[in-house]
């Protein structure tokens, strides 16, 4: 599939700006790093929820613990799908029951993904609250759900894609892009 | 992205060492789920498994089962002896009703080699093979190669002795034919009468006496002495048998000193193996078994997960 990159929508100091003031209000929001359990989906979810940890710990001297999940799983589109997307392992410490999750994702779009990452969740045990922390919403949203923390709200057509590219997983600057499928 | 080149799992001798990668790989993400509080995951909702057995069987029908449900497929195990297969129904027409109900992949396991490759010839959905004669049993290889991955870290360049009747194990054959496309350094000893003729044309190393076999072994699977399947006089006597070739702890001593036993199940105990070193430390006989569900789960998963095959 041939893309075009369009508009680079946020640039490295953009989104390290955008991580801090989700760090920021998650920790206003929860009083704390008290039983705060943050969660990244893998793949983009995974550095992302890295990065606002590690923020976290900088502004409160206390580091909340820190999960990740494999929603493979639990897609609704598997049976749909052509190809098949490789599971990998879920990795969360201790018992989820109890904790304030905050789910961690690059890119809120229809929404499918918080669900069947939230259902993931559910089967690990009964956490007490789950909140949901995007980089980007772009709209579309097909269930309904919405985010908590939002680093940047992208209205976008249906055409378009959202990427982020990472220092962690792409060895390129951070930045996030609207690309066009032609 | 990663999936199987066929819609069946019939033998290792045809899949890839990819291919298996792909299987172990996603069989470890498995294992976590069978030792969660739930277990169970929505994947496979709304697909049917039946498990179809000509021969008996405890822990290969129950784990293909328990790995259907606990990936939410819908299950039906099918009793050859309550079947109309008892009426003489042949293999071909009792699968293609199967089918025609709607199943979406069956499991079978059959006395005469090569069943489960006629069955995937006249059948649109999957099969697997379950062990079929004296041919093959690729699950549980690939759980033996899984167990042994997991506990030693790596499966290329370990030596792997197999001890007992090669000649009627299927087990043995799928064992030898993964290790070997993998790059373990495979020595199989026995009787020589139950020595198939040629098996060094499938890359192994071959003895008739278990001493050297064992020397420097990082793994030894010991398989079971297929007593049903023993009418030729194909040795003397089944005290004589576990004299010359039981695994014992004086025979284990020459393996290395960090040796992974291995027993596919069941076992006889005092005859291919002293009960003394099954229940060992070193013993990975009762994880094998949880290894074998996270095996089928990975296998289920990998061809009723996804669309429609390639």
């Amino acid at each position: 599939m041939a893309v075009k990159e369009k508009a680079k929508i946020m640039d490295a100091e953009a989104i390290r700006r955008a991580l801090s003031r989700i760090a920021h209000e998650i920790i206003e929001k929860n009083h704390g790093t008290k039983d705060l359990l943050i969660v990244g989906i893998r793949r983009r979810g995974v550095p992302l929820a890295q990065r606002l940890v590690d923020r976290i710990a900088e502004i409160e001297e206390a580091r909340p613990a820190m999960g990740i999940l494999d929603i493979t799983l639990y897609r609704d589109d598997l049976t749909t799908r052509s190809d098949q997307p490789v599971v990998h392992r879920t990795e969360i410490p201790g018992n989820v029951r109890g904790k304030k999750v905050v789910l961690v994702d690059d890119v809120l779009y229809t929404g499918r993904t918080i669900r069947a990452a939230m259902d993931a969740l559910m089967d690990l045990g009964r956490p007490q609250q789950i909140q949901l922390a995007v980089l980007v919403d772009r709209g579309h949203r097909e269930l309904p759900i919405r985010a908590d923390y939002v680093g940047k709200n992208v209205p976008t057509s249906r055409k378009e894609m959202v990427e982020l590219r990472l220092n962690e997983v792409d060895g390129t600057e951070d930045m996030v892009l609207i690309v066009e499928k032609n | 992205m990663g999936r199987l080149n066929s819609k069946d799992v019939l033998a290792l001798r045809e899949m890839s060492a990819e291919e298996m990668t792909l299987i172990l790989d996603t069989a470890e993400s498995m294992k976590d789920i069978i030792g969660r509080e739930i277990k169970k995951v929505p994947t496979l909702r709304g697909r049917t498994v039946v498990t179809l057995f000509y021969e008996p069987s405890t822990r290969t029908r129950t784990s293909f089962e328990l790995a259907g449900k606990y990936m939410s497929a819908d299950t039906v195990n099918l009793a050859t002896t309550t079947s109309a297969v008892v009426k003489g129904e042949t293999l071909r027409d009792t699968a293609k009703t199967l089918e025609m109900m709607g199943s979406d992949m069956i499991i079978m396991r059959h006395p005469v080699s090569g069943s489960c490759h006629l069955l995937s010839r006249v059948l649109k959905c999957s099969v697997i093979n379950a062990g079929d004669g004296m041919h093959e049993h690729p699950t549980q290889g690939l759980l033996d190669i899984f167990t042994m991955r997991q506990k030693k870290g790596r499966v290329e360049g370990l030596k792997v002795a197999v001890v007992g009747d090669i000649y009627h194990s299927r087990v043995a054959r799928s064992n030898i034919w993964g290790l070997t496309r993998l790059g373990a350094e495979v020595t199989v000893t026995g009787p020589s009468t139950l020595l198939p003729p040629m098996v060094e044309e499938m890359g192994v190393k071959v003895t008739s006496r278990v001493e050297e076999a064992l020397e420097g072994a990082d793994v030894v699977n010991v398989l079971r002495l297929q007593l049903e399947r023993q009418k030729g006089g194909l040795f003397p006597t089944i005290r004589e048998y576990s004299r010359m070739f039981g695994v014992n702890r004086e025979r284990l001593a020459r393996a290395k000193p960090d040796v992974l036993l291995m027993h596919p199940g069941p076992m006889n105990r005092g005859v291919e193996i002293s009960s003394e070193v099954a229940d060992a430390v070193y013993s990975s006989i009762n994880e094998q078994v949880t290894n074998g569900v996270a095996i089928r789960m990975a296998v289920l998963f990998l061809l009723l997960g996804g669309g429609e095959a390639a």
